[in-house]
Order: C-alpha cells, then structure tokens, then sequence
C-alpha cells in the first residue's frame, strides 16, 4: 500500500469538501473494495476521505410506501434487519448473499453502489426494485445511475447519503455465483411492483442491466413458465473463465424463472 | 497407570498455542537492525532480458541496495539444484537447466525473481521495487502440458531440445504389448490431471541474518524440512560449511508439499544478509505465491487397460506427458515418475504394466510435490480406468475391482514395489456398508423425481509412505538419503525431550509424538515435549512430506527410546543389585522380575545424572540417547473412498452429497488427528476435482493468480465426511504405522469424478468439473 493521507470528517458536507480537494482523493465506506485495490497497489490516493465515523449515513427507515437505508449501512444490518425482512425480505436475503460474514460486516450500501463493480449483487435490487438514490448533490433514479464497468453516474466529489427502495408486491432475487468469488456470475432480481414487472440482472453486462422481454413476458402472466423458456441472447454478455456468455445466456433464464418461483411463494 | 496413550484422541498440544495467537512463524521474527526486502518479479512468461535500470530504486528513500542477476553471478552463487537425478530411456542424464536465484539475461516464467529490493521498510522496498526499470524483450511462450513438444512450440531452455527433461519407463513393455494383443476389452481415456497451486495459509517467508563475529548465518524460513534445506544451500549453492548455517522453521502453517524445496528467496535473503551486514526478511504476499511456489500435478495421460472376458485385469499401458513448468525444483524430477508409475498396480494383481513418461519443460511455475505427489495421479489413472472398464463392460464397479483385488502378501508388483500388507476386501466392505450403497437406487429415485441426477463413484487407492529406504531411492536417482534422525532427552527430574527431524506444520507430531513417548515410557504426556525444525537444537533430519513422519521419524524415536529403556535396565540392575536380564520395564516402573523390588523411571533419571550410587566401570551417566532409522521398506496405506453426487443439470452445480471414507493406515496412534487429516485430505482431493484448476494463457499469464479465480473449496462445498479405519499393521515398523497425510488427497478425485460421469451418463469429463463444464459436457451429449 502506499501512504496516503487520511482524514476523519464527522458530517457529510466536511466530506464533500475534503472529497473535492483532490482529483486523487476517495472516500472510505466499508473499504471491502477499495481497501483490496489499494493493498494490490492498483490504486493509490493521496487522500483518504473516512466515511466510519458520520453518524448519520448509517440506518433503516422503513415506512408504508419504502424502505431507506442510509448509504453506510452494513451488509450485515440489512441482511439482519426485521423490517427489512418484512417489508422486502428480498433485499435482507440479498445482503445475506454479499461476500462472507466479514465482508458483511465491513461493507456498505453507498460503498457497493458507487463501486458498481459489474458482478455485485445490490445494483441488482437498486434497479429491480426502482430506487432512488439520494446524493450531497440530490437524487438519481435507478434507471439512470448505472452507466457502464464501474462508471456512475455520480459526478467526482459527490457522496451517496441514502437509497430509498419502494416496496413491491413481491420480490425475489437468485444469485449463481462465481465458485472462487462468490461474486455473481448472474444474479437475477425479479420484483412485482404492482405497477408492473421489472428484471434486473447483475453480472451479466458491464453494470447491472434491465431485461424487458422477461419484464413484459412476466407483466402478462408473472409465472415461471412465463421466463422459462426465454432465451437470452448471448451478444455482449460478460465472459470469463468461469463462464461463457452462452452459459451467462443460459444462467439469466434459469435463474429468472427460479426467482419467480420463489417470488410466488 | 491409566489408559494407553496409543490410540487415543487427545486433543492437540500445540493448539492452546495456535488458538491464542501464541504461535511464531517466520514473520513474527523480527530481528535488531532488520531490513525487509521486495522481489521484482517477471510479468512475461518468456523473454529477454535487455536492461535493468535500478538507478531510480537505489535513490529511493530508505533503500539500502538492490541486486540483480549480475550480482549473483559475481557471488559466484550457484543455482538451486534438483535433488532427484532422472535416467533416461536411452541412459542419458535428465536435462538440468541452470535455475539462478536471480534471473541471467531470461525470464522463463511470470513471477520469476529479477531483482530484490532491500530497505528499511516494507512499504519503502515495495515501493523502490516499483521503480526498478526492467527492459524486456517478449519471447514467445508455451505453458499448456499438451503443447510443450508440439512442432514449432517455443524453446524454454537451449539445453533441452523439444522441452524435453527426460523420457523414462518403467515395466515390460513387450509383456505388455502380447496381453493387450489378446484382450477381450480395452478401456482407454486420454485425460489432463489439472494444475493445481498449493495455498498453505502462511505464505512462504525468510528472514536471513549474518553474524560477522562468528561468520556464522541464521535463515528462520517457512521450510518443511530444515535440515535438507540448510544441506542445499550450504553444499550446492552458497558453498558454506554447514557448521556456519543454522536453519530454523519453527512454527509454519502449512505447506502441503510446497514448503519442501529450497527457493530462490530463501538463498537470497541468506547471502545479502552478510553484504549489509543486517537481516533481510521477506514474506510473499498471496500474489507472489500463486506465481511463485511450485505448482503440482499437470499430467497429460492416455491409458489403456487390457481386460480379460470376466473382467480380470491382463495389462496397463500408461503414456504420461508431465510438466515440470520451467525449471527443476527440488524434487520435480522424481514426483511424476518414482512416486508415481511405481503406483499403477493399484490394489490389484495386474500382471504386466508398462508406463512412459515425458518431462517437459514450460513457461509456467516449477511444478513439484504437492499432497500425494504422484499418488493422487496414479490412483486417478488407475481407479478411473477400473470404473470406467466396469461400466463398459456392464459389470458392478465394486465387483470388477473384487475380482481383481491381492489377497496373498508380501506382493511383488510389476512396477517394483513390494506390498507387505493389505487387506482390500475389508475397507470395501467397511466402505459399502458405511456408505449405505444397497439404499443408493432410493436415493438415485428420490433425486430424479426432484429433476436431479445422482451418481455414485468409488476409488480403491493403494499409496506408498513411508519415504524412503535410502539404498533403493539412491538406486532409483535420490541425491539424499531418506532416513530420519530422533533424540529422546530424559532431563534428570524424569521428564522428557524429544527431538524430531520430521517437522509439524500442521499435522500435529507435538501429540503424535509425544504419545508414542508417553505411552512406551508409561508417564504422562505432560511429561514430554517434542522439538522440531531448528537445526541447531536437532542432530539431523530428513523433514515431512509424503507422509512419512511417523513411520519413519516416528520409529526413529521408537529407536532411541529403546536405547533408553535398555540403559535404564542397566542403571536399576544396579541400584536393586539385580542383574540386567531379571529388569522388566512397564507403566514407567523398572522391577525385578518376579519380585517387588523396582525403581520407578524418575529414579533411574535421577541416578544417571546425579550418579553416586553407579556403575560407573560399566555406564557412562547421563540419560540421552538417539537414533537414526531408514526404513526397510515403503509403507502401503489404502482404503475405500465411496462418494454420491447430485447434479443440477440446469445450472451444471454438482452437489457432493455423500461421502465415505475407510482407510487402512495400520496402527494409529491418535485416531482425531488421523479424521483430521482425511478431512482435510478429502477436502483438497474435492477441490481437485471440482473446483481447483490453475490456467496459464498462451503466452505464459497466469489466469488464475488470485482467489478471486483460483477456487479452494470451502467449508460448504464440501459434505459431512464418514470416515472410519480398519487395520492391517504394517510389518516391518515397530508401531505398526503407516501414515495417514495424503490418503484424502489421493483418493478423492478419482471417486468424485467417477461419481460425476455417472451421474452424467458420460465417459469423462475434464477436471475441476465446475458448474460450466457440467453444463457443457451435458450439452454435448444431447447434441451426440
Ligand atoms: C472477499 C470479498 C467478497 C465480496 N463478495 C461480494 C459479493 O458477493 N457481492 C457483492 O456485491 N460484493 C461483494 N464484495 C464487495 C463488497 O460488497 C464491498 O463492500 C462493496 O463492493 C464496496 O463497499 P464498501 O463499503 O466496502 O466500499 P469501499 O471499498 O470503502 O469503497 C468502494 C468505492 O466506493 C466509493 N464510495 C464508498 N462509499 C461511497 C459513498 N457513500 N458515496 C460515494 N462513493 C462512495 C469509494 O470511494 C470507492 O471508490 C466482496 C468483497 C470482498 C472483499
């Protein structure tokens, strides 16, 4: 690792500013992933920005309508949290799905969302479930945010406060994941809003990505056999050693049908 | 005297230790004036070096020097040397390219040592490391096993024509030959057994330092075999006396194999130690590991059995092709062919086996010893073969190997080992009925109608531990000998210390060991200590690999204690005014037979070291004996490993659902470390076969260089075990040991893919069988 200097702002806006310095400053969530980059010296800011000690950032709000969770929420706070077990069990099971225990314990919401790291498993949840994603500098909706291999839309300095998911008829999400990573390979997150159907899928693309034929197909009738046979092209889908975009193809349709499954239940 | 310590499960004494963070590893030692060193590593899998500007790193802040190749050539140090000579079909010495610490003028795989950085700190040689300019010029590389003697494959070494080491056989050829003339059925299989990257959890480390006062050095390294260790690098590279070296690894984590050989770091460290006059340590990160420590396995082989119309086995022709990657590492050149084509018999009475193998040369990792260490590639060859056969000929895979299995002992192979003892049918049956095989066409019901395929697949694995009669290794090629060295200490209060060349990293001889001790001398076990791997405090030692550490080291302290008690006998004839033959020894008490007159063994301690009562025309004082003890023979574990999968065959996830494990390992002395070494022996023998797989690129990048895509399995990927053991005692150690450290290892992988094809209604299917190549194979056989 390289030395860096480090900074503990106590409220956002300091953050922001500290943020803003450097073209060569980043903020520190959870530093599951930044944290490794910095170790393999692929990357080397000269500022840390510490998130850990704002008070504020971390937190479940769950009201009729949705849930907000603050953007330095542990993945183990969701996956642990009763209310969010209750009012979309889809997004603590989820939590429950992200890395190990450790890595549950460190990382965050704001940390996995502003990484979009093509295989991780919210940006999932966050485009299934329609969130809005609230920032120093306002709000982006879902369908906006994710713009490509580790690209966002958020803009150098901007720091993600909060993320507010609608709550939805009934959800589910179904990950396969990489062996070796446990990272997604394809995870598919599948959400009945009442308003419609919206699929999402993570692993798959450069940054998780809707699917509307699956959407449209399960707007009709949101039953397994509506997706089961759906075959996904497998053009520009992620291929890797440990899976061809064929197999991804493949993977997305069993793995849809399997969530709707487990949606009906 | 309470119960024998033989055959108890105690728990670990080394444990308390481990578990409080108490252990000291290599990294933990931190020296006075200690100075860390960086490696600049080669990103090419072949090229030429042109230039190395190290101007930028030297000015660097808080480096004290950094070396290249052409300071090592100036050292006159020699490279590191390969401890096995391999003769070749035409009588022709193996090919032994020169294998420098630092690379001269080639890099010839990626993460090849160029240079070393030496400074304060870490992080400041980290970063100067960075600095360092190296001018590459890119050679064409060749990595894959099947490609390396291709038309037109690139040359790794000058020196080995068609990257070619050597090319060695073993068996009757042409009895071979007429049997497969008259067969009424051959199976065939042409299979890769993958690449695997060994991953002990402490990284390799070694801290050099140089005393000018006593022109004498200390390596503290992460090293499964000190003393080997300290004779390499004191006769074969450094040119050192080996008074002047002391090598110590104390506690290391792990090493399966990988922490045997004498690496180019550990030499390095040693010898700038004295040019700075400070110590120099290095640990690898995880990344310098993966390309770094010697891989193993990576065999391409095709092999044929020749079976009779019953299914009696005639012959085996094996063809290997293996890699040895890109430079011999200490034992390279004996895993694929010694340990390895000496073990195609199998548990069967196969009359006529011939086996070739090709050594070659790669741009990849060396390539040596990794648990098992040519036995888990034999026992796939063989037990895949074995069911395959069975399934072609429409026979019971049980049955066909029944039909095939030696009962009669001592059993002379055609491959030159000599069984003394076995008993096959009863690890077969243990297997069968522990693993409930009558109730499998249920269990094969219930995982269809849930759309799951289930399979079943055994392997009957025979290994041979116990390394090694030195006579018969020094025949073979071995350049060292193979015995192993112990001391029994009795300390004038009666308590013991012992003093082991075997070494523990992980497998629990601080127990084992003082069991044994305990258990024969009749004291507690608190009242022994064992002491390993510091070649200051052990008169020799030969280390621990091939599962050799108690049926050698072991009996090597069987030795000594033997010479003790016989010492003791002559001590109490003394003091009880007895004559030595009437002195019995028992339960820690010396009497005299027939008589209640005795000493207990705290008497006789006290005596030889406070001798005034004493036969001193006779005996000297003191009580302290050792020994050295080469084996008579290998010794020959075996076992039934029965294994059942369930295959999604949507996804291509193979669920490894049961799993049964009988072993014959003879005699055992703590039956909770022996399950704990199956385990984890199983555990890596899945991960073989399932999940674990290192793939170089074409142009010598290692694909899998991180757990990011290098899967070990998991606690969860594998299922609850069911082990058990029955006993043959083998015949020729006084323990009646065997050994049980790389069994799991061996077995498993033939077992787990034989359960997979049938699960699959294939043939084969290529290892690790990870969910996409399930997927695949399933796909190619709906197109078929
Ligand atoms: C072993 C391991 C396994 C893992 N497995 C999975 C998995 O299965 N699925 C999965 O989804 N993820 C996985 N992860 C990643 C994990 O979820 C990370 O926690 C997450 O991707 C990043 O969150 P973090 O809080 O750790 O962020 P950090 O590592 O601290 O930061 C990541 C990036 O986001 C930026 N950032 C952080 N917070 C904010 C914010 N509030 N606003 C703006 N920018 C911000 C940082 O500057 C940095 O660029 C794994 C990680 C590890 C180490």
């Amino acid at each position: 690792m390289h030395a860096f200097n480090y900074h503990r702002p106590s409220n956002v806006n300091d953050a922001a500013a500290l943020a803003a310095k450097s073209v060569d400053a980043k903020i520190l969530a959870g530093g599951q992933s930044l944290v490794q980059a910095m170790k393999l010296r692929l990357a080397a800011p000269t500022d840390i920005v510490d998130l850990g000690t704002i008070k504020d950032l971390a937190g479940i709000k769950v009201d009729a309508k949705s849930v907000t969770i603050g953007a330095m929420t542990r993945h183990a706070e969701v996956e642990g949290s009763a209310e969010v077990k209750k009012a979309i069990p889809a997004l603590a099971a989820l939590a429950g799905m992200i890395g190990d225990r450790q890595v549950r314990n460190m990382g965050t919401l704001g940390g996995a969302l502003a990484n979009s790291d093509p295989a991780a498993d919210y940006p999932a949840a966050v485009l299934g479930l329609g969130a809005t994603i609230t920032t120093t500098k306002g709000t982006h909706a879902a369908d906006k945010f994710f713009k490509g291999l580790y690209e966002t839309a958020l803009r150098p300095g901007e720091i993600i406060t909060s993320v507010s998911f609608p709550i939805p008829k009934r959800a589910a999400y179904m990950k396969f994941k990489n062996q070796a990573s446990r990272f997604a390979i394809v995870g598919v997150f599948v959400a009945d809003t009442g308003a419609g159907v919206r699929v999402a899928v993570t692993g798959a693309g450069p940054c998780a990505l809707r699917l509307a034929e699956m959407e449209k197909a399960l707007s009709a009738k949101f039953a397994p056999e509506s997706v089961a046979s759906l075959k996904i092209k497998s053009d520009g889908l992620n291929a890797d050693l440990h899976a061809s975009a064929e197999y991804r193809a493949h993977l997305i349709t069993v793995m849809a049908k399997r969530a709707v499954e487990a949606a009906m239940k | 005297m309470g119960a024998p310590l033989i055959g108890a499960r105690i728990q670990r004494k080394e444990d308390y230790r481990f578990l409080t963070g108490a252990g000291q590893y290599t990294d933990d030692v931190t020296l006075p004036r200690q100075t860390y060193a960086a490696f600049v590593r080669s990103p090419h899998g072949h090229a030429k070096i042109k230039s190395i500007n190290a101007a930028k790193a030297k000015a660097a802040p808080g480096v004290l020097a950094v070396y290249t190749g052409e300071d090592i050539a100036a050292a006159k140090l020699g490279g590191l040397p390969c401890g096995w000579l391999i003769t070749d079909v035409n009588g022709q010495p193996m090919k032994e390219p020169p294998h420098p610490v630092l690379a001269q003028g080639k890099v010839h795989h990626v993460g090849e040592q160029v240079a070393v950085v030496i400074a304060e700190t870490l992080d400041q040689a980290r970063d100067a490391a960075e600095l360092v300019q190296v001018d590459y010029e890119v050679l064409p590389a060749v990595a894959d096993v099947r490609l390396a003697r291709a038309k037109g494959a690139p040359q790794v070494h000058g020196i080995a024509p068609d990257n070619t080491c050597y090319v060695w056989a073993l068996g009757d050829k042409a009895a071979v030959d007429a049997a497969f003339a008259k067969a009424a059925h051959v199976t065939k299989l042409d299979f890769v057994n993958n690449r695997l990257i060994p991953n002990a959890i402490e990284p390799r480390a070694a801290n050099g330092s140089y005393s000018r006062a006593d022109d004498a050095y200390t390596l503290y390294v992460a090293s499964q075999n000190p003393h080997v260790e300290r004779l390499l690098m004191t006769a074969f590279v450094m040119g050192l006396p080996e008074h002047k070296v002391r090598v110590v690894a104390g506690d290391v984590g792990g090493g399966f194999g990988s922490k045997i050989f004498l690496y180019a770091e550990d030499v390095v460290v040693t010898w700038a130690a004295k040019q700075l006059n400070r110590p120099v340590k290095w640990t690898a990160d995880r990344s310098e590991s993966f390309t770094s420590d010697a891989h193993g396995r990576d065999h391409h082989t095709i092999a044929e059995l020749a079976l009779d119309k019953d299914g009696k086995f005639l012959a085996m022709r094996v063809k290997t092709t293996a890699n040895v990657g890109a430079y011999l590492s200490t034992f390279a050149s004996c895993v694929p062919t010694i340990l390895y084509a000496t073990l195609l018999a199998g548990q069967y009475t196969t009359p006529a086996i011939h086996c070739e193998v090709t050594a070659v040369f790669t741009n990849t990792a060396p390539v040596d010893a990794y648990r098992g260490a040519g036995r888990p590639e034999a026992t796939y060859v063989v037990e895949r073969l074995v069911e395959t056969a069975a399934r072609e000929m429409k026979m019971d895979p049980a049955e066909i190997r029944r039909k095939n299995f030696i009962r009669s002992f001592p059993y002379q192979t055609p491959v030159a080992l000599l069984y003394d003892i076995g008993d096959y049918d009863a690890t077969m049956d243990a297997a069968q009925k522990l693993g409930d095989v009558a109730g499998y066409p249920a269990r094969k019901k219930a995982s269809a109608a849930k759309g799951k395929l289930r399979g079943m697949g055994y392997a009957a694995y025979i290994e041979a531990c116990g390394i090694a009669p030195s006579a018969v290794a020094g025949s073979l090629g071995a350049r060292a000998g193979l015995f192993e060295a112990g001391e029994v200490r009795v300390h004038p209060t009666g308590s013991v210390t012992v003093f082991t060349g075997s070494h523990s990293h992980g497998q629990g001889h601080e127990t084992t060991f003082a069991q044994v001790v305990a258990d024969r001398l009749g004291m507690p076990i608190e009242n022994v200590d064992i002491v390993h791997g510091d070649t200051s405090k052990i008169l020799f030692g030969m280390g621990t690999y091939g599962s050799r550490s108690i049926a050698v080291g072991g009996t090597a302290i069987v030795k000594a204690l033997d010479k003790i008690i016989a010492k003791g006998k002559k001590i109490a004839a003394h003091l009880l005014e007895a004559s030595e033959g009437d002195i019995e020894y028992a339960n820690g008490v010396f009497k005299v037979t027939g008589t209640d007159k005795q000493k207990l063994f705290g008497e006789v301690a006290f005596a030889a070291y406070v001798p005034h009562n004493y036969p001193h025309d006779k005996l000297e004082p003191g009580l302290n004996e050792n020994a050295f003890y080469d084996p008579a023979n290998f010794t020959f574990p075996a076992g039934t490993y029965v294994c059942e999968v369930e295959v999604d065959p949507e996804t291509g996830v193979v669920k490894v659902d049961r799993w049964t494990a009988v072993d014959d390992f003879g005699k055992i002395i703590n039956p909770m470390i022996v399950e704990g070494q199956v385990h984890g022996g199983l555990t890596q023998g899945i991960g073989q076969a399932l999940t674990e797989g290192a793939k170089y690129d074409s142009t010598g990048q290692l694909v899998t260089g991180s757990f990011m895509d290098y899967c070990i399995p998991r606690a969860d990927d594998v299922p609850m075990f069911q082990v058990d053991t029955r006993e043959t005692p083998c015949t020729h150690n006084p323990l009646g040991v065997k050994g049980c450290g790389e069994a799991g290892a061996i077995g498993a992988p033939a077992a787990l893919i034989n359960a997979i094809t049938d699960a699959l209604g294939v043939k084969d299917i290529a290892m690790p069988a990870t969910p996409q190549n399930v997927w695949r194979t399933l796909n190619q056989k709906k197109a078929a």
